[in-house]
């Protein structure tokens, strides 16, 4: 019985991995963060992954709020934001964020504002899907570290 | 802020229709003068008026002319006819004169008396048609008388039938004509007119002429011609006296004029139309009449005279002719003028009508153009509000959107949440109709400026598909995207309008096909014709020959069997294309040479579908804004209709064109070309990295065996699979594939070994069992000695129990889901051939373990101000035994980097806040630089404990251009990688230290 549940969740987490890349949402380098988890380090990937949420939340919020300053919106300081965010986001592998940020990014050193906005909007959006997806992934990852008992995941 | 907006734009559309305004009156010289027109027309009437009444005049003129000419010449004709009938009677008179002197006179005895002379007058009496009658008078002396009476036997009377009282002398008439014997015996001189004609007449010798008088015995007016007769014959010049003597007597003759006149013009011609009136003038001031009426009726204006003469100087005669009546009307004239005005007046008119009418025509037209000009204005103002409006509109809404978001993101009881997700997507809708009305006005209001970036169009067309898959995927769709290999890499244009337009194209198509395929083409317009002419046989007789068995009859060679609108995209044309790109890569270089010199690409893009197709009658307003095929289509399947229309837009703007062919029941295939400009070389290969889809490397070199009896389809995945560098076969069905690996395994690689054999899953379902037997056939054949191909299964769709029956089968785990994308596809291979690898399998070209040796023990310092980047990377370190750590700021790390350190290698983010990544290796090296120069005067006595200081660096930076890389090495770094550590390319950087170290360290 506990095998069964094992393979359905691993089934699940296959699934969701496909679909996640299938949408272009992730790509290999999320792949190859997960290889970099071993018995070393057994929540490397879950680990870098709240850094990362913790850090994007930040920025974004940085982000808002340096454009719903109407008069002035210091393009400069969000490119460096936007820098940050594309950075992280490409470690983690989260591909449609980063190419969301790079419109980004074309907008504010156009001083686009509503560009920004936009992009803002999507990106906004796009972060709360993958955090919604990511958090799914690690939930299944969770239960089957439950349900194998000693297995460590994605060592299939 | 809008009003204000508003207001400028609606100062510049009027200043707009101004500056047009003036440009466009072009004045002709009628509107010029209209007011004038009615002046002209009065002016040109006055003046035919005029003209025809001058034309009249000069008729009536001539007419005129020509009457008084007809009349002098009638009145000249009478007067000379009436002159010679005269004459010839006063020479017949005077003949008579002659022959009364000759045999009365001359003879003796007399041979002539009464009966013998008025026979003869009167048997000669049409010699003279003007005289009533001639009589003989003979001269006789008073001293005769007696003897005279005696003679004759009667006494002579005077005209009164009296006897004659006594006088000198006595003409008594002895001779007459019969019509005058009542003359006979009678005293010629007793009349008065007689006497002076007498007298005048034998003075003169010649014959004379009484002035008109009653003549006897008729009422009519008369002359009386007298001739005398001299009894001896006379000296050649006589005198009057010689002459008196010499008179015997006289011969006379009554002329009578009326009834001779009257005679006369009865013989004439136009009798009717003249009044002629013949005067006595000889006493000027007393004209006395002989023919004609006073005091008659006639035309008083116009007459003529004709000078008559009779023989007689003494007397003057005179002929006047006048017309009866008046000169009548002249009609030829006044029609002719009245006619002519009238015409004049027409055409007149028809002149003014015409200038009017042009007047007004022009002013329509001007006031049409200005019409259209505001019309246009207004459409631009339109375009602009709408602009402006959608914009300020998308403002809130993203706000709404985000705030929808993150309240997601709170802890909703599960209806809140299916509220605000329902909100979510309502806002999402509105703001995509509104983003599509956007780009729509801001085409149309012209303020749509496209970018001109690199970007890789392969991977966004893997993006779009990848929009889709979920909705091909529930529908049993095929979506498969090809692009040659002639395209370009990298192309410069816009990426965003692009994906614009693919995603656009691909979601009609989606919504409206319901089975079959989309399948989304692109290769370079230009085709090379006569490469394509020569290989088309040579590759048709490959392998197409199965296919024709397999897929003949039912159905037809497009992606996914079923027919297709443009048959251009089958098979056989698709083949031609790729074999012929193919040979035409391997063949020529200059030709890729030249296509490198061109500045730009034409690329043509297809998209075709299996879907409804387009109604024939709505095919002509498919690109009309807001138009759909008809109304129940947007019933059916939603949306406004604006898509296609902006689509055109953008094909337009990127100066391309689209056209698209439909059979309704079949498909529609959308094909546009669009025209995007080449990088050069040189920066081709910098730009490849840092903005394209970074395709992992491991699997080059790889063979595999696509099997699917799908030609077009299993040129697809080939696509994808080069695109990873793999060796792609392709085998109509399994047991051909079977029999490649068979074959393979038993001359030992002579052909390719496979690495991964594809399956179609319509090709695997079709030919379980060979399958099975390929399974069988491999165990047998390889035995131990070689690994066994992968099997992988690529499918639309499947269920769960097909995915057992699949590993059932002998299939890996991981099916490959369509719509291919390189990278998907590279993410599944990795994972099948990693459980593949944890079996013997030989690792990966430069494994990890190479890496672990070099890194091994190494204490590396990370600095990143990225949080993540730097767990990241750490991480990565730490997976190969390497000892990390990590400082989040340049400051930081020159902390840890005070010497003496221990730190075998740093990696140095480029892009930090406060100090970035050169300005901290210059500071590092600035301190080394220090330490060395220190130690150096240290060496000279001690043996150093290293060389010098020198702690490699190596930058840390997602965008990897040649200049940031020369930057690097420029203030000191020892090298760089790329920001998502990948191994092959951390080894490279890393084995440059570590590599010789170790051994001379050892």
């Amino acid at each position: 019985m506990l095998g069964l549940a094992a393979d359905r969740l691993r089934a699940d987490m296959n699934r969701l991995l496909a679909f996640l890349f299938h949408q272009g949402i992730l790509d290999e380098q999320f792949l190859q963060l997960q290889q970099l988890q071993d018995e070393s380090s057994p929540n490397f990937v879950s680990e870098v992954v709240n850094i990362y949420f913790h850090e994007s939340e930040k920025l974004l919020r940085s982000l808002r709020s340096l454009l719903m300053d109407r008069e002035f919106s210091d393009y400069n300081r969000m490119g460096i934001h936007l820098n940050q965010f594309m950075g992280s986001s490409s470690s983690i592998g989260a591909n449609r964020i980063r190419n969301v940020c790079v419109a980004f990014r074309a907008a504010s050193e156009q001083n686009n504002r509503a560009g920004c906005l936009r992009a803002l909007e999507v990106l906004e959006h796009e972060y709360c899907f993958l955090k919604n997806k990511l958090h799914e992934l690690f939930q299944i990852q969770q239960q089957r570290v439950l349900a194998a008992g000693v297995r460590y995941p994605m060592q299939n | 802020m809008g009003l204000k907006l508003k207001q400028s734009y609606h100062h510049s559309v009027t200043v707009k229709v101004n500056e047009q305004m003036g440009t466009k009156r072009g004045y002709t010289f009628i509107q010029a003068n209209r007011a004038w027109l009615p002046k002209f027309l009065l002016l040109w009437v006055m003046v035919m008026a005029f003209l025809s009444t001058w034309i009249y005049k000069k008729m009536d003129a001539d007419n005129k002319v020509r009457r008084k000419e007809v009349l002098s010449s009638m009145c000249d004709q009478r007067a000379r006819m009436l002159q010679d009938q005269f004459s010839v009677s006063v020479n017949h008179v005077h003949a008579l004169a002659i022959l009364v002197s000759t045999f009365h006179y001359y003879k003796d005895p007399s041979a002539i008396d009464q009966e013998t002379f008025a026979e003869y007058t009167a048997r000669t009496a049409f010699e003279r048609p003007l005289l009533s009658g001639v009589a003989y008078a003979e001269r006789v002396k008073h001293s005769e008388r007696e003897k005279f009476e005696r003679q004759h036997g009667w006494t002579i009377k005077t005209m009164k039938r009296e006897p004659s009282p006594i006088r000198d002398e006595y003409a008594p008439v002895i001779f007459s004509q019969e019509t005058v014997s009542y003359i006979e015996s009678l005293d010629m001189m007793s009349g008065e007119e007689d006497q002076e004609n007498i007298l005048r007449a034998r003075a003169t010798g010649k014959a004379v002429l009484t002035s008109p008088f009653r003549l006897l015995g008729s009422h009519h007016l008369g002359v009386v011609l007298t001739f005398p007769v001299y009894k001896s014959k006379l000296p050649p010049k006589p005198t009057v006296e010689e002459r008196i003597e010499a008179t015997a007597g006289y011969l006379g003759g009554a002329f009578d004029v009326e009834s001779l006149v009257e005679n006369l013009l009865g013989q004439l011609a136009g009798n009717q139309a003249i009044l002629v009136n013949v005067y006595d003038v000889t006493n000027s001031s007393d004209h006395l009449i002989m023919y004609g009426h006073q005091n008659q009726d006639g035309d008083l204006a116009l007459l003529h005279e004709s000078k008559l003469d009779f023989g007689d100087p003494f007397r003057k005669h005179q002929m006047i002719c006048r017309y009866h009546q008046k000169a009548p009307t002249s009609w030829t004239a006044l029609t002719t003028a009245f006619l002519f005005f009238v015409i004049c007046l027409l055409v007149g008119y028809i002149l003014y009508g015409a200038a009017i009418h042009i007047v007004k025509v022009e002013d329509d037209f001007h006031g049409m153009q200005e019409l259209m000009v505001r019309a246009e204005a207004a459409d631009v103002a339109k375009s602009q509000f709408l602009a402006t409006v959608s914009h300020e509109i998308r403002t809130p809404m993203n706000g709404i959107l985000g705030m929808l978001a993150l309240l997601l993101d709170t802890d909703l009881s599960s209806t809140q949440r299916d509220y605000a997700q329902t909100a979510q997507v309502c806002g999402k809708a509105l703001i995509t109709l509104i983003n599509e009305v956007l780009d729509r006005a801001k085409i149309e209001a012209g303020k749509l400026e496209l970018e001109t970036v690199p970007f890789d169009l392969r991977s966004i067309l893997d993006d779009v598909l990848s929009l889709f898959s979920e909705k091909s995927r529930n529908k049993g769709l095929e979506l498969a995207v090809f692009v040659s290999d002639k395209v370009p890499e990298m192309v410069m244009g816009d990426p965003g309008r692009f994906r614009q337009i693919i995603t656009n194209l691909v979601g009609n198509s989606v919504k409206f096909t319901e089975r079959g395929h989309i399948f989304v083409k692109v290769h370079v317009a230009e085709n090379p014709k006569p490469i394509d002419d020569a290989k088309a046989e040579s590759c048709l007789d490959g392998g197409s020959d199965e296919a024709a068995l397999i897929s003949g009859g039912r159905q037809f060679n497009t992606l996914s069997g079923y027919e297709a609108a443009d048959e251009r995209n089958s098979w056989d044309s698709f083949q031609l294309l790729v074999t012929a790109e193919a040979l035409q890569n391997d063949a020529s270089e200059k030709m890729t040479v030249a296509d490198e010199a061109s500045r730009s690409v034409t690329l043509m893009v297809s998209v075709e579908d299996t879907g409804i197709g387009i109604p024939l009658i709505a095919q002509d307003r498919v690109f009309t804004p807001f138009m759909q095929a008809d109304s129940s289509t947007s019933r059916n399947y939603g949306g406004t209709g604006i898509g296609l229309s902006i689509t055109k837009c953008l094909v337009e703007l990127m100066g391309g064109h689209i056209s698209f062919i439909s059979r309704p029941q079949v498909g529609s295939t959308f094909s546009f070309t669009t025209v995007f400009g080449r990088l050069k070389k040189a920066s081709r290969s910098d730009m490849k990295k840092s903005n394209a889809e970074d395709l992992p490397s491991g699997f080059r070199g790889l063979k595999a065996i696509v099997v699917d009896g799908k030609p077009v389809r299993a040129a697809v995945t080939r696509y994808h699979l080069k695109r990873l560098g793999m060796l792609v076969e392709i085998a109509n069905n399994v047991k051909i594939a079977a029999s490649a690996c068979g074959k393979n395994g038993s001359s030992c690689g002579s052909k390719i070994q496979p690495d991964i054999v594809l399956v179609e899953k319509d090709s695997w379902l079709s030919g379980e069992y060979s399958c099975l037997s390929l399974r069988m056939l491999d165990r047998k054949q390889n035995g131990d000695l070689f690994k066994l191909p992968n099997m992988i299964l690529l499918a639309t769709n499947i269920t769960n129990a097909e995915l057992e029956k699949a590993k059932a089968a002998g299939f890996a785990d991981t099916t490959i889901m369509k719509p291919l994308r390189a990278s998907m596809v590279a993410a599944c291979l990795q994972q099948v051939l990693e459980t593949g690898k944890s079996q013997p399998g030989k690792g990966m070209p430069n494994g990890s373990s190479v890496l672990g040796s070099l890194l091994c023990g190494k204490r590396i310092l990370v600095v990143d101000d990225n949080m993540v980047n730097r767990r990241v990377a750490a991480g990565a370190l730490k997976k190969f035994g390497a000892a990390v750590e990590c400082a989040a700021s340049g400051k930081a790390a020159l902390k840890l980097l005070q010497l003496p350190h221990s730190f075998d290698a740093c990696f140095m983010d480029i892009q930090m806040p406060e100090m970035d990544g050169f300005e901290a290796t210059r500071r590092i090296r600035m301190l080394e630089s220090q330490a060395n120069e220190e130690m150096n005067g240290d060496t000279e006595k001690g043996s150093g404990r290293k060389d010098e200081w020198h702690l490699p660096i190596l930058a840390m930076t997602a965008d990897v251009i040649h200049a940031t890389y020369d930057e690097c090495l420029k203030c000191g770094m020892d090298g760089y990688v790329s920001k998502p550590f990948e191994e092959e390319n951390l080894y490279q950087a890393v084995a440059k230290f570590f590599k010789t170290k170790p051994i001379s360290d050892s």
